[in-house]
């Protein structure tokens, strides 16, 4: 948590980014703590993205006040990005290489001696299970082996803080657990990490505090469970019911839950107590097909700030 | 802030070019056959058009009343045309590939390196390329027979220059390009230079006013560069070649730096 005696590592006030007419990003505000792990969760083309590659020096800001280790990025991004790691959106690895000098070409670019760029590259292949692959060529790679020697090389300078930009979109479930498992490691090392996603349960697992955007600004601020606590009950009875028996008077679900969201195809009702609200349905007469109870996630969370249509 | 600002060292653009050229090497390490084919091109050339066609033409007057043999006159053309079609080549299709499929300079400007250390890194590793060339080409000059004056040595400074010139330019050219058919543009302009820049006939054939027009073509500036070096007819207007092409080249580089900090730092 950020804290007064703490300066921030990142530290943003109406930060704004405008391309041309368009508004991506609309007066943020936000701090990051050091060693804190800090996520940007929202739809596609909330802002996210534009906002961390501010912080990655490599978008200038339109307006407002950035601060990224202390320094200015409009004047200071060399300096900064020599103790930033950086893990894009889209893999930027050079096919030209193989694998390890990939890593090792790099660190190079921060300025390392040929040994020590070296003698990181092997440690940092380890670390992402890829030694083995060390001489191959990087375009058979699979996109997790990819996404894996990606954060490798974000890894050769060392950084103080990691800015990883949907490091897990388009990867199958056991190569994500391989990344969040790495990513754990790190943050109990002390690097800071900065992520965007749109990934609940990665935001759930890896982020101490996120920030929920939606149409380049921020809604909501908290921890996980804080924004659960804030933003939906404890719990979530989920009623599913046949095509045409979908109850068409809503006011039959009135005073069970504090809130209630009427699907196509289900009802959810946002209650404390779950169970209690489906035995008082079940006494008005209402006959699901299926009747779950849940813990609320961020999901519902998620949902609730953005809207449920889809967002192109 | 302000303290840590002015005790660091300030950061020099261009610094880490070198990181760029020492990327490009660690790639030509295994794909050296490149490198081998951009040696041959001029001396393909040299051996048909210089003695093949040569064979045809019998010897040519240079303005002092000197007779030189064809192929003395036309191989410090074709070394200057091969220092502008090596230098486009790499400026313009190694580029774009890495500026709009690979992503390598995103990558690259995720480090401390900036966008003046990849237009340097890129155009002076042209120039390196350009360079080995050149040494290749005065060599078999050489071996053939075909130097005539002693100043021919400055003719590998002046392909360097040429290769400036044109890689700068033609570099700033590739950041407007969207798709591969953009190309043929650039080639709809190098096609008629490497053929009409007085590279393999004096330009006196040229009629007024279309040889003054022709001299000032950049390639003709250029080739009349390395003429006068090889033929040993140096005069004066040697320092507007050098001029015309130093000034090409900087323009070049200058937009260059421009145009990536524009489609990159967006």
């Amino acid at each position: 948590m950020a804290t007064s005696s703490e300066p921030a590592l990142i530290h943003a006030r109406g930060l704004t980014k405008r391309f041309g007419a368009f508004t991506a990003v609309d007066a943020v505000d936000f701090d990051v703590a050091p060693g804190e792990s800090f996520g940007f969760l929202g739809p596609n083309g909330a802002g996210k993205t534009s906002t961390v590659r501010m912080i990655g020096c490599v978008s200038p800001v339109t307006e407002g006040v950035l601060t990224v280790l202390g320094l200015d990025p409009a004047a200071d991004s060399s300096r900064i990005k020599s103790r930033i790691g950086v893990v894009p959106q889209q893999d930027t690895l050079d096919m030209e290489l193989t694998v390890r000098e990939n890593l090792v070409i790099y660190g190079r670019y921060f300025d390392l001696s040929r040994r020590e760029a070296g003698r990181r590259a092997d440690e940092l292949l380890e670390f992402v299970q890829l030694g083995e692959r060390a001489k191959s060529q990087v375009e058979p790679l699979s996109g997790g082996m990819k996404r894996r020697l990606t954060i490798a090389r974000s890894l050769i300078n060392e950084p103080s803080l990691l800015l990883l930009d949907e490091p897990t979109t388009g990867l199958d479930p056991q190569a994500r657990h391989l990344l969040w498992d790495r990513l754990y490691r790190l943050k109990q090392r002390g690097v800071t990490l900065v992520l965007t996603t749109h990934f609940m349960d990665e935001a759930e697992q890896l982020c101490d505090r996120l920030v929920v955007m939606d149409k380049a600004k921020i809604v909501a601020v908290g921890s996980p469970r804080e924004l659960i606590e804030q933003y939906s009950t404890r719990e979530v009875l989920e009623l599913r019911f046949p095509a045409d028996a979908a109850p068409t008077d809503g006011s039959i679900f009135d005073g069970v839950a504090s809130r209630v969201e009427q699907l196509p195809d289900r009802v959810l009702l946002y209650a404390d107590d779950g169970e209690a609200a489906a035995v008082v349905l079940h006494e008005r007469g209402v006959r699901p097909e299926t009747s779950l109870v849940r813990r609320s996630s961020l999901e519902d969370v998620f949902l609730r700030l953005t809207g449920r249509s889809l967002i192109e | 802030m302000t303290s840590l600002s002015t005790i660091a060292p300030a950061y020099q653009p261009g610094t880490r070019a070198a990181r760029l050229i020492e990327r490009n090497v660690m790639v030509y390490r295994r794909t050296w056959i490149m490198l081998v084919s951009g040696f041959f091109e001029p001396v393909f050339y040299l051996l048909a058009i210089g003695f093949g066609i040569g064979g045809l033409v019998g010897p040519i007057l240079l303005p002092s009343g000197e007779h030189v043999s064809y192929a003395v006159f036309v191989a410090p053309g074709l070394l200057a045309s091969s220092a502008m079609n090596g230098a486009i080549y790499d400026s313009t299709f190694n580029i774009f590939f890495k500026l709009r499929y690979a992503k390598t300079y995103d990558a690259m400007l995720s480090t401390p390196m900036a966008v003046t250390d990849v237009a340097v890194g890129e155009i002076a590793w042209a120039l390196i390329r350009g360079t080995m060339y050149a040494v290749g080409f005065l060599v078999a000059m050489a071996f053939l027979g075909l130097i005539k004056s002693p100043l021919i040595v400055f003719a590998i400074p002046g392909a360097m220059l040429i290769g400036f010139a044109f890689a700068a330019v033609g570099m700033a050219a590739t950041t407007w390009v969207r798709r591969w058919t953009d190309f043929d543009w650039i080639f709809v302009v190098t096609l008629p230079l490497f053929l009409f820049s007085a590279t393999f006939y004096p330009i006196t054939v040229y009629p007024e006013p279309l040889r003054t027009f022709v001299s000032l073509t950049p390639l003709t500036q250029g080739v009349e560069l390395l003429r006068s070096l090889a033929l040993g007819t140096v005069g004066p207007d040697i320092l507007v070649h050098i001029a015309y092409l130093l000034v090409m080249g900087l323009v070049g580089l200058v937009v260059v730096d421009r145009r990536l900090a524009r489609l990159l730092l967006k």
